[in-house]
């Protein structure tokens, strides 16, 4: 890599330290009612809020009522998503005229970004109608990344409180991290991305003239409106000039912003953030790589805020960078080296002051290698899934390390709320293994970690790699399944595992050349994202619930210190073990075959 | 659990109406106040009339313009109403017959260069729409252009290294040559 490559990470990385502590003190603050200017000119509004949804919010609420009143406000986004696309001709703002997306289609999209993961089954810019691209899907990706949010802020309470039955108000967590964390960062991302040329318009798809008019083939239709056949079945093709050029635009700048700062990743345009109109310049992209990871960097300062111990916040923010810069190294080195087969047709693949080299299938020249395989692993490591490049053409390796890192379980910063989430479980586990050596009674934070703790905490690693596998093996199972694939061989077989380990983890990229918009995807792939997202969800309450409920027992010489480089060091084995162990099989048959066969010359 | 039902309602309708309405309909008052230009898709004007837009990419063919990276987009490449990548993975046949190709036309079109080919000229964009080649692409094709215009090789080369954009900020990014831009400048010398 160029001396400027490293360069672009370390500003990367070094904006990223630097919004941390401001930002997750500022969030702590918002969860427990202390910004001085809120309480002083909106809490009156948001006390007529409550009041007008029938919320009181002094109430506070078990973990079990606070599960369910986060699975009902979920459960009834998904309807309006759904609705929404299913209703879409009869709605307003639908210049182009757009039809009712398919059921299917419909389901899975309702699902996507409900639980965060915003995969898309569907194109936007061909299917979906202004109104929907708002109402339904930019609403859901404030109030999903907030519903994951308000999860993990009430785990942290079940660490921070003692001899208490509650974990504080749904509604409330909900309403502040939206209205307070997520719309005022969200505003001023979109106005910034407006000025590097990202579109915000509600008028009709643009037209304009062609330089050099395009000749293309198209097959020529019978008087009955079909594909008209010759003597031997073949579609007859006719020559077609294009003069003009339609141009999608639309409010899309408003809707990024969200989509990168909520870990959410479903793209305005199907080409996501690859699309001149939704990253048109290098410095978009940082400002969206930035806002990806943003908050969920940010939360483990929050963590540490909240328990008051904020060496503890950034030992586990330790553990997560170290794990990125680590995962970001092969992608950068694998993506650069470039693809051996095209070196031996006549294509010039190395770094120069003129070109960026490498591996360039599915890249933009704009970000070249360097921003396509950062982004590529910011992006899988949190659960955004957004991509500006398409991961589908990556190298082998520089490929599978996006997909293991989302086998991982999303926690090297992992989804707003839920990565953090998720590696508190598996400090857990590291805390567990740990006594088990030492022969003590596991504790962390002060509390006791007991049985039904470790069963819980065993549900919430061991659904995922159970996700993944049996959905994948299901559909290479399936004639619907295979049928999928656009990529023959073992590449094929990647396209599958990295649709289902999509899902699961709910990050939302794809190998794309897979054609997920079929009955047989949209209906598994939903199911997946929907335990992915549940399933993992209610154990992390459960453990909040019978945390908060513990007294806090002081440190003894017998205390494991969990803020030390030893402790860094341990939770960075236990996540690889499980992850490695999980899926280092599955990854030979994909990847890792296709590797070995690339670099024999097939 | 009605109680739940109810609020959960309510509050739907309310973060519907804040960020599904307010927030976008916001944001393009905004943008249209004060970046107008690039709000509506930075298109290029000339004599008031739009000549195509700066971030999309068109598609060129003819030997006396500059071409672009290919695009996968369907049915039709540069379908700007259709954005989209090859998706090829790197072990494909396809991927192989799709770099042929590109090197095949490139070299018919300028038979006396046998110099290796960029790899961004020789292959699919992420979008299917990018507006840039490298600086390494433009000049390849510099011979080929001033033949095909009765243009001084030296004068060609000089019109790219003018529209050369360097990393933004000096930093960010890859230095870039965008296409369309590059082609009108070559229309109006005269």
């Amino acid at each position: 890599m160029t001396a400027n490559g490293y360069l672009q990470i370390a500003l990367f990385l070094g904006a990223v330290l630097l919004l941390v502590k401001p930002l997750g003190a500022y969030m702590a603050n918002v969860y427990e009612g202390r910004v001085a200017f809120v309480n002083r000119f909106l809490a009156p509004g948001e006390n007529l809020l409550y009041r007008l949804c029938g919320v009181d919010p002094a109430q506070e609420m078990r973990w079990t009522q606070y599960a369910l009143a986060m699975l009902v406000f979920n459960l009834f986004g998904a309807l309006a998503v759904y609705a929404l696309q299913r209703l879409q001709p009869d709605l307003p703002l639908n210049p182009q005229g757009f039809g009712a997306v398919s059921p299917d289609s419909s389901f899975n999209t309702a699902v996507s970004f409900a639980t965060n993961t915003n995969w898309q089954g569907y194109s936007g810019e061909t299917t979906m109608s202004y109104l929907t691209q708002m109402a339904a899907l930019t609403v859901q990706n404030f109030v999903s990344a907030a519903s994951g949010m308000a999860v993990l802020i009430a785990l942290i309470r079940g660490f921070a409180r003692q001899s208490v039955e509650t974990l504080g108000n749904f509604w409330v967590d909900l309403t502040r991290g939206t209205l307070y964390v997520l719309l005022p960062l969200s505003l001023v991302l979109a106005l910034l991305l407006v000025g590097q040329g990202v579109v915000q318009t509600f008028s009709a798809y643009k037209t304009v003239p062609l330089l050099q008019s395009q000749k293309y083939d198209t097959p020529r239709l019978d008087a009955a409106g079909r594909p008209a056949k010759d003597a031997r079945g073949n579609p007859v093709m006719e020559k077609t000039i294009r003069k003009d050029q339609l141009i999608a635009v639309g409010p899309a700048a408003s809707q990024i912003a969200i989509k990168q700062l909520g870990t959410n990743g479903g793209g305005f345009f199907n080409a996501n953030s690859a699309h001149p109109f939704e990253n048109p310049t290098p410095f978009s992209d940082f400002l969206e790589m930035l806002a990806l990871v943003l908050i969920p960097a940010a939360l483990c300062y929050t963590f540490g805020h909240m328990i008051d111990d904020r060496r503890q916040g950034w030992a586990i923010f330790a553990a997560m960078g170290i794990m990125l810069v680590a995962l970001l190294a092969p992608v950068e080195h694998y993506e650069q080296a470039g693809n051996p087969l095209l070196a031996r047709l006549g294509v010039d693949q190395t770094a120069s002051t003129l070109q960026s080299g490498g591996n360039m299938e599915g890249k933009e020249t704009r970000f070249g290698v360097v921003n396509s395989a950062l982004w590529a692993t910011v992006t899988t490591a949190t659960s955004n899934g957004s991509v500006n490049s398409m991961h589908d053409s990556f190298t082998p390796l520089g490929g599978m390390v996006p997909m293991w890192e989302m086998q991982l379980g999303e926690i090297v910063f992992g989804g707003v709320g839920s990565g953090l989430y998720g590696m508190l479980i598996f400090a857990l586990i590291a805390v567990f293994v740990a006594g088990l050596m030492i022969g003590r009674t596991p504790e962390y934070l002060g509390k006791k970690i007991q049985a039904f703790e470790m069963k819980m905490a065993a549900i919430v690693i061991l659904i995922p790699p159970l996700l993944v596998l049996v959905g994948t093996a299901i559909a290479v199972m399936t004639a619907a399944g295979r049928s999928g694939v656009s990529n023959p061989g073992a590449h094929g077989f990647a396209e599958i595992l990295y649709a289902f380990s999509s899902a699961a983890a709910n990050n939302g990229s794809a190998f794309a050349g897979i054609s997920a918009n079929t009955p047989f995807y949209n209906t598994a792939l939903g199911v997946v994202m929907l335990f992915g997202r549940y399933w993992l969800i209610v154990p992390v309450l459960a453990i909040a619930g019978a945390l908060a409920a513990k007294k806090k027992i002081p440190v003894s010489a017998g205390t494991l210190p969990t803020h030390t480089p030893l402790f860094v060091v341990l939770l960075i084995g236990t996540v690889v073990i499980v992850g490695a162990l999980a899926f280092f099989p599955v990854l030979a048959l994909g990847p890792i075959a296709e590797y070995l066969s690339m670099i024999a010359g097939h | 659990m009605w109680n739940h039902v109810k609020s959960a309602i309510a509050m739907l309708v309310f973060f519907t109406i804040v960020t599904g309405l307010a927030y976008p309909a916001l944001v393009a008052g905004l943008a249209q106040a004060f970046f107008p230009q690039q709000a509506n898709g930075s298109l290029i004007l000339r004599g008031g009339k739009p000549v195509g837009s700066r971030l999309i990419g068109q598609p060129f063919s003819n030997p006396k313009y500059f071409w672009g990276r290919l695009s996968a987009t369907a049915p039709y490449p540069y379908n700007a109403a259709n954005s989209s990548g090859s998706n090829l993975g790197p072990t494909n046949p396809a991927l192989f017959a799709e770099v042929e190709g590109r090197i095949k036309a490139l070299r018919e079109a300028d038979p006396g260069n046998s110099a290796p080919v960029p790899v961004d000229l020789a292959t699919s964009s992420g979008s299917g729409l990018d507006p840039d080649i490298s600086p390494a692409a433009a000049y390849y094709q510099a011979p080929r252009v001033a033949r095909a215009r009765h243009l001084s090789l030296a004068r060609v080369r000089r019109l790219i290294s003018g529209h050369i954009t360097g990393r933004q900020f000096g930093v960010l990014g890859e230095p870039r040559v965008n296409v369309l831009e590059l082609n009108l400048a070559l229309d109006a010398v005269h």
